[in-house]
């Protein structure tokens, strides 16, 4: 019984401590943190790093999600975006996913399913591209963790340059450059994976036209 | 070589540096903070307002009621306030919680083990985010060390049966460490790109004109807590691999690098309690061994998959970030699974066979590589008297370890700390995968199945949280039987291990003679190293043949 009575007196104290705890880390911390993230310099990249057009929010520079073009339905080669990676939100094989959540498809590299989207997206951008199956990077053709994936691989945006420059009645050349000053190269050398970001690669393209 | 093999690797030695530096500061710090008989002002206001006197110490076992209490009523009040979300403020109109839900949420986050079975951004409002989960990033981390600390003073101690005061401890620990580490780092992880917003989301119109929503969340806040705590709770469901949780190379090193920093540098802090600084840094030996062990293994696999569809592809980069790559993701995988952490940057079933396997194995090996902040030293410690043991069996003398004799008592506990976690992994998942309805609950079939369940029940009897998250866990079984196995694979151990300690803390030290093992040359940590692996390949080798193993190999 004595053990008992030890664990409640103990518990209460717990309880008390807990609740003087709940007011400083679970108010006071988050509030300060969020307040300080508010100051200019911060605001932007706290609120999400927001992208406007004309003064509309367009996306955000960190979320990835792939652009629609109508056009592409009758015609997948008349596509004028820059496409993002395959999204596991999506219920398509390629396609957009959905930003108001997040997640991965969880196939392992065994798994039927993923071998037939794997053929299938293949098919897709090689059609899309006009370009054999062999030249389509590998993250062109698998999904993201997140399944917001900002960013595409250099080899992937090299592969659709053709295709932009011509649908958005730009040169190659144009479009090359537009790639080489959206790429970004390992973080100090040595971080992470060179990456393009693909929002940013399709307002540049907006922006060209004009 | 090649240029990305070169990358790799100096991001591996930046990462090392960073740690170098802080290992002695920090260190020192966390040894002055648990050892200092000065309270802070703030410090005694606390106490006032819990009306608990600081100055007394605790018995084990009260020690040991005051960790079982306070993880009670946590559990309590984060369910409460799961359930009660529809009706208290800032829910932003998100559904009800369901009762199983919350008990499996409410464990998770108080045992630090973070495993999350719900999708954070359309399940929890901000209360819950903040006053429930935030709060339990903090503490569940500062019993942790509390509990790390009291064993600590078992062997430095002699003829007391006195560990320490438990509110002192929890409260040193948030209060000296990790709020003030925390805030640093949160506005630092703003100030690379990570969120942090009162706002639910955002509406945006693409450049094709589509209607998107953008979740946001109080992300950084709770960010660099998840990270320094070795918790691994997702603000977002993706975890680290959303791009506002981790947008960028420099927010994946300084996460891995919080990730490490508390259990690295806990063993300068034992080194320093026990006055010989050598046996800490052949504990940090024994866990640096085990990481760097197990990343050559998941990077090597990373990068030479072998399964059909990263074949086909070209590449195995399903499930992973392109701003991450190979190197990186596996430097994330193997740091999160050798620490409590489970947060994840790459969908951990998408890796290969081998790599999937390899941050399963870091899992089984106890998390000690080198483990969670707190849970990390005082594992090892477990494997570190069982090692002795041994050595003392083969040469026939009574073993000692610190100056403390390891009888019959000690290594009993010792044994219950050990075996916790395999007898709850083996039975619960062997039970699983017999169930008919869990087949259903599963993404992936064959050997990788078997993996998904093996892994569930890996990363929740050890506290981790990461998953091969293909698995459906919603059933009452899952969320009831997953529960338990974190409740009992985090306070079977820490009863074990305070008890482990109230017994020495009473022995006299026993003078060093010529006949006494030595503890802190190469010879011991190979002990150790040994023992951990013996440990492990006695007790799974067969359930890990039937799943990674035999997908590797396939």
């Amino acid at each position: 019984m004595r053990w008992v009575s030890t664990l409640a007196k103990q518990g209460a104290a717990g309880l008390r401590l807990l609740l003087v705890l709940t007011v400083l880390l679970g108010v006071v911390y988050p509030l300060v943190v969020w307040g300080i993230g508010q100051l200019p310099g911060l605001r932007d990249k706290a609120d999400g790093s927001v992208v406007t057009l004309d003064g509309r929010a367009v996306g955000a520079q960190l979320i990835g999600v792939d652009p629609v073009d109508p056009n592409a339905k009758a015609d997948p080669t008349n596509d004028r975006y820059f496409h993002t990676r395959p999204s596991a939100l999506s219920q398509d094989a390629l396609g957009p996913g959905d930003p108001s959540t997040s997640g991965a498809s969880n196939l392992s590299a065994d798994n039927p399913k993923l071998i037939d989207l794997i053929k299938k997206r293949q098919q897709e951008i090689a059609a899309r591209e006009g370009v054999p199956i062999g030249q389509i990077p590998a993250d062109a053709v698998q999904a993201s963790a997140s399944g917001l994936d900002p960013d595409i691989s250099p080899a992937y945006a090299e592969l659709q340059v053709r295709r932009v420059a011509r649908v958005n009645g730009l040169s190659e050349q144009q479009v090359e450059r537009i790639v080489e000053a959206t790429t970004s190269g390992r973080a100090a050398g040595a971080l992470g994976e060179p990456t393009v970001n693909v929002l940013a690669l399709n307002l540049a393209v907006l922006a060209a036209k004009h | 070589m090649k240029s990305d093999t070169w990358a790799g690797l100096s991001q591996v030695a930046l990462l090392l540096v960073a740690l170098a530096v802080v290992y002695r500061p920090l260190g020192g710090y966390l040894a002055h903070v648990y050892t200092s008989a000065r309270h802070w002002k703030v410090e005694r206001l606390v106490y006032r307002l819990v009306r608990v006197d600081p100055d007394s110490e605790q018995r084990w076992s009260t020690y040991a009621r005051g960790v079982l209490g306070f993880s009670f009523v946590s559990v309590v009040l984060l369910y409460l306030l799961q359930r009660l979300q529809t009706v208290l403020p800032l829910g932003l109109g998100r559904p009800e919680i369901t009762p199983s839900v919350a008990f499996n949420t409410a464990v998770s986050f108080v045992t630090n083990t973070n495993w999350q079975s719900y999708v954070p951004e359309t399940a929890f409002g901000h209360l819950v985010q903040m006053a429930g989960l935030t709060v339990q990033n903090f503490v569940s981390a500062a019993v942790g060390m509390a509990v790390a600390v009291a064993v600590i003073r078992g062997f430095v101690r002699a003829g007391t049966d006195r560990l320490g005061n438990v509110w002192v401890d929890i409260t040193r620990g948030v209060i000296r460490v990790l709020l003030p580490l925390s805030l640093v780092f949160a506005v630092l992880l703003i100030g690379l790109g990570v969120v942090d917003s009162l706002s639910a989301g955002v509406a945006v119109t693409g450049i094709d004109g589509a209607q998107h929503t953008i979740a946001l969340a109080p992300a950084a806040s709770q960010e660099a807590i998840k990270e320094l705590g070795t918790n691994g709770g997702g603000v977002f469901n993706a975890n680290s691999a959303h791009p506002f949780e981790n947008p960028n190379a420099w927010t994946n090193q300084v996460e891995i690098f919080l990730v490490l920093v508390i259990p690295v540098s806990l063993t300068r802090t034992f080194g320093l309690m026990v006055g010989d600084r050598r046996q800490g840094h052949a504990i940090l030996s024994v866990m640096a061994l085990l990481w760097g062990g197990m990343l050559a293994v998941i990077w090597w696999a990373e990068a030479h998959p072998n399964g059909p569809a990263a074949l086909l592809a070209g590449a195995g980069m399903e499930g992973k970030e392109t701003r991450f790559g190979v190197p990186s993701s596996a430097l994330f995988a193997d740091s999160t699974t050798g620490t409590s952490t489970g947060a994840v940057n790459a969908a951990h079933d998408s890796l290969s066979g081998l790599g999937g396997g390899g941050a399963m194995l870091n899992m089984l090996f106890s998390e000690i590589s080198p483990g969670g902040v707190g849970t990390g030293i005082y594992s090892i410690l477990v494997f570190a008297v069982v090692a002795v043991f041994l050595a003392g069996l083969m040469v026939g003398r009574t073993p000692e370890y610190l100056g403390k004799k390891l009888g019959r008592k000690e290594v009993t506990m010792a044994s219950i700390a050990m075996l916790a976690m395999p007898t709850l992994v083996l039975v619960m998942a062997g039970i699983a995968v017999v169930l008919p309805a869990t087949a259903g609950a599963l993404t992936n079939f064959g050997a990788h199945g078997l993996s998904e369940v093996l892994y569930a029940y890996a990363s929740t009897a050890n506290n981790n949280g990461s998953a091969f998250a293909g698995i459906t866990v919603t059933s009452d079984w899952f969320q009831s039987t997953l529960g338990v196995a974190m409740a009992l694979g985090r306070f079977i151990p820490i009863l074990a291990v305070l008890c482990l300690a109230g017994g020495l803390a009473v022995q006299k030290k026993v003078p060093l003679s010529a006949g006494t093992l030595p503890t802190s040359g190469p010879l011991f940590v190979s002990m150790v190293a040994g023992t951990v692996l013996l440990v492990a390949a006695l007790t799974f080798v067969p359930a890990l043949a039937l799943g990674p193993i035999a997908e590797a190999l396939s």
